[in-house]
């Protein structure tokens, strides 16, 4: 599924710590070509550096050697703000734990990453409200993340990472926190994304059947290391 | 990210932690209102003291008196260039000559004379002063009881409050009654024919002036300078002129072989248009052959008393307002804590490490302009308690109430500015820390 101009491409990527005197190889020489419009799931037990090559690609952590190209750009290389502005308009990031703000409403939450990338007032509102629609929460637009189910809060967590129209979405553990049926709905609302808008999704997860059902390929990591990469079953199906 | 947003975001988060905040805001409030409190005494207390003093004349006044006066100033004169001069009479030709000098207002002389007054058929002993128009303003007649002089020669006098006490015991029960001023009338004796051993003098005669008491007054105008002792009758000058009313200095013209008739000046007042012209004015009248002294150096020394007065109570205010940067600076570290996870998501979404620091910048910005607000408030409103309450003890020592404090625009507008530029200063740090913040460990963070 390669192509010859991926989305993303990492080389020989690392991300070693200092804890005190030891050394902690959090990813240990990665090199992977995701896609354009790929949907990749990265698979791991804990601790296998999966979540860390995730905050490489969003440009929130810079790997310790390696050449990491995105959107264009070689990460490893950007300054602290055009960097910034790479999270702002090239990535749309969710979490396990939705990370939505508790003292906003879902416009407000939905309206930040627009407020961030200077957006104009007058636009605002109706780019808010085609994410909404797309995410279908349209009529909660004024409440806030507390009156809504843990499903819901992970559609307005997409809706956000949508907003700013990014080429990429990355998506740690997204059903985590979620139970199986919310986390296939969710599952089915990335791909409707990827397929309706050409994205080009990178998800970290620890659950393989749900990655086997939703994925195009599965990278496999451990130790730091990556393991194994290979399709989907549910693309030799198909 | 737009100032805009910033600043809504800003406000936004004030809000969210409102106690916490607000407790902030105020604690910059007391150190502003501490600062403006503090300095709006001290320029108060500086426009109470020039004003007073420039309206009695002090400043702008030079005090003429002849080089051969036999009292002199208390001091010897220090010799000058003019010094060679021949000493002149201060006569009326010399006061003329004075009035046409550039600059002066006017000119009139010190009348006082040691005479008795008579009050419900009992004598009473007292000096009498003749008072210029222009002591009108001079602010000791302010909030006197009854009137001042109805014209510039009217046969009315003002008591000042002592020797109301004596004749009374309800001094305010005076005004609108008659006393009978006794003095000696000073009647040229011409020269008797040829004879050089007598050219000439002046017989005493006793005479009577009936007055009408329209005043009570605390002070005389610029007591205890340029007279023999403090006035305690106050007539208009010009009444005191037409008494010619044997003065302290007659008898040495007399020894001196002065003409009789002619009258002369123990000291003439020469009034300024400003202090300014006061340096220039001094020294052409020195070059008349004249003593002058004016008060401009004490004037000097005062203001550069205030300066150090309010440099020293401005010092104090700011101790308070220290205390309220170091409760900003908790505050935002305490905020940085809490908002740690807000935070990362903001770097997730594409925030800018300045625009963090911005955003943490412009709420310390908007606490120390909204306790800057609430300060100067304050402190007016402790300027005005402290006024009243020195004004009810003033009352009870009854004495005149007084403006104590002042709080000019210049003070409300640094005011403002300092505040909001010591509570940057507050911000500085935690904005820094937050815009350094890690967001992968800040999205971590639970």
């Amino acid at each position: 599924m390669a192509d010859t101009h991926p989305a993303i491409q990492l080389d020989h990527i690392s991300r070693h710590y200092h804890m005190g005197e030891t050394s902690v190889r959090a990813v240990d020489d990665v090199s992977l070509r995701v896609g354009r419009g790929e949907f990749l799931a990265l698979l791991g037990s804990s601790g296998s550096g999966k979540s860390t090559l995730l905050n490489l690609m969003a440009g929130l952590d810079r790997p310790t050697s390696g050449f990491l190209l995105a959107d264009g750009a070689n990460l490893a290389s950007l300054s602290p703000l055009e960097l910034a502005r790479y999270r702002r308009s090239s990535v749309g990031m969710i979490f396990q734990s939705f990370n939505l703000l508790p003292r906003m409403t879902l416009e407000e939450n939905i309206e930040l990453p627009l407020r961030l990338a200077e957006v104009d007032r007058s636009e605002r509102a109706s780019r808010v409200h085609e994410v909404l629609e797309r995410v279908r929460l349209t009529h909660r637009i004024g409440h806030r993340p507390s009156e809504l189910s843990g499903g819901e809060q992970q559609r307005v967590a997409i809706a956000r990472a949508l907003v700013n129209r990014p080429k990429i979405l990355l998506a740690d553990e997204p059903t985590g926190n979620l139970d199986s049926t919310t986390g296939e709905a969710i599952l089915d609302l990335l791909r409707d994304v990827q397929g309706q808008l050409g994205m080009t999704i990178v998800m970290v997860t620890h659950e393989r059947p749900l990655a086997e059902r939703f994925a195009d390929r599965l990278a496999t990591m451990g130790d730091g290391k990556l393991l194994s990469i290979s399709p989907a079953p549910k693309a030799f199906a198909q | 990210m737009k100032t805009r947003d910033l600043t809504d975001l800003a406000l936004r988060n004030l809000r969210e932690a409102i106690l916490r905040n607000a407790l902030t805001t105020l604690g910059v409030a007391v150190g502003v209102a501490s600062l403006v409190a503090m300095l709006s005494l001290g320029v108060g207390l500086q426009q109470l003291a020039s004003k007073r003093l420039s309206q009695s004349g002090l400043f702008d006044t030079i005090f003429v008196t002849p080089k051969n006066n036999f009292r002199g100033m208390g001091r010897p004169q220090p010799r000058d260039a003019s010094a060679d001069k021949p000493p002149r009479t201060l006569d009326e030709d010399a006061r003329k000559e004075l009035e046409k000098l550039p600059n002066v207002i006017e000119v009139y002389p010190q009348i006082r004379f040691f005479t008795e007054v008579r009050f419900n058929n009992k004598p009473y002993s007292t000096v009498v002063a003749g008072m210029p128009e222009s002591s009108r303003n001079s602010g000791a007649f302010d909030g006197m009881q009854g009137n001042f002089f109805s014209s510039a020669s009217a046969d009315e006098a003002i008591l000042q409050i002592e020797f109301a006490k004596d004749l009374s015991d309800k001094p305010s029960s005076l005004v609108g009654q008659d006393l009978l001023l006794r003095y000696a009338e000073r009647q040229a004796t011409p020269a008797a024919g040829n004879d050089p051993s007598f050219p000439g003098g002046f017989s005493v005669v006793p005479k009577e002036l009936k007055l009408k008491i329209i005043g009570v007054v605390e002070t005389e105008p610029a007591a205890g300078y340029g007279g023999y002792g403090n006035a305690r009758l106050l007539i208009p000058l010009h009444t005191a002129t037409t008494l010619r009313a044997a003065q302290v200095n007659d008898l040495r013209d007399i020894v001196r072989g002065d003409t009789a008739d002619k009258i002369t000046y123990s000291s003439l007042s020469v009034r300024a248009k400003s202090p300014s012209q006061v340096e220039a004015l001094e020294a052409s009248i020195k070059t008349m052959g004249f003593n002058a002294f004016s008060l401009l150096d004490a004037s000097k020394s005062l203001r550069t008393f205030f300066s150090v007065f309010d440099l020293l109570l401005g010092i104090f205010g700011s101790l308070a307002l220290a205390v309220a940067t170091l409760g900003i600076i908790n505050t935002l570290v305490m905020a940085i804590l809490e908002r740690r996870r807000e935070i990362g998501v903001l770097k997730a979404l594409g925030a800018a490490d300045s625009d963090v620091q911005q955003l943490f910048f412009v709420e310390a910005g908007v606490m120390g302009f909204l306790g800057g607000i609430l300060g100067v408030t304050l402190g007016w409103l402790l300027g005005r308690a402290i006024t009243f309450g020195t004004n009810v003890y003033l009352k009870r020592q009854s004495l005149n109430p007084i403006d104590l404090s002042s709080v000019p625009w210049w003070l409300v507008i640094l005011a403002l500015v300092f505040a909001v530029l010591v509570s940057l200063g507050a911000g500085l740090y935690p904005a820094s820390r937050a815009a350094k913040l890690n967001p992968v460990d800040a999205l971590r963070y639970e």
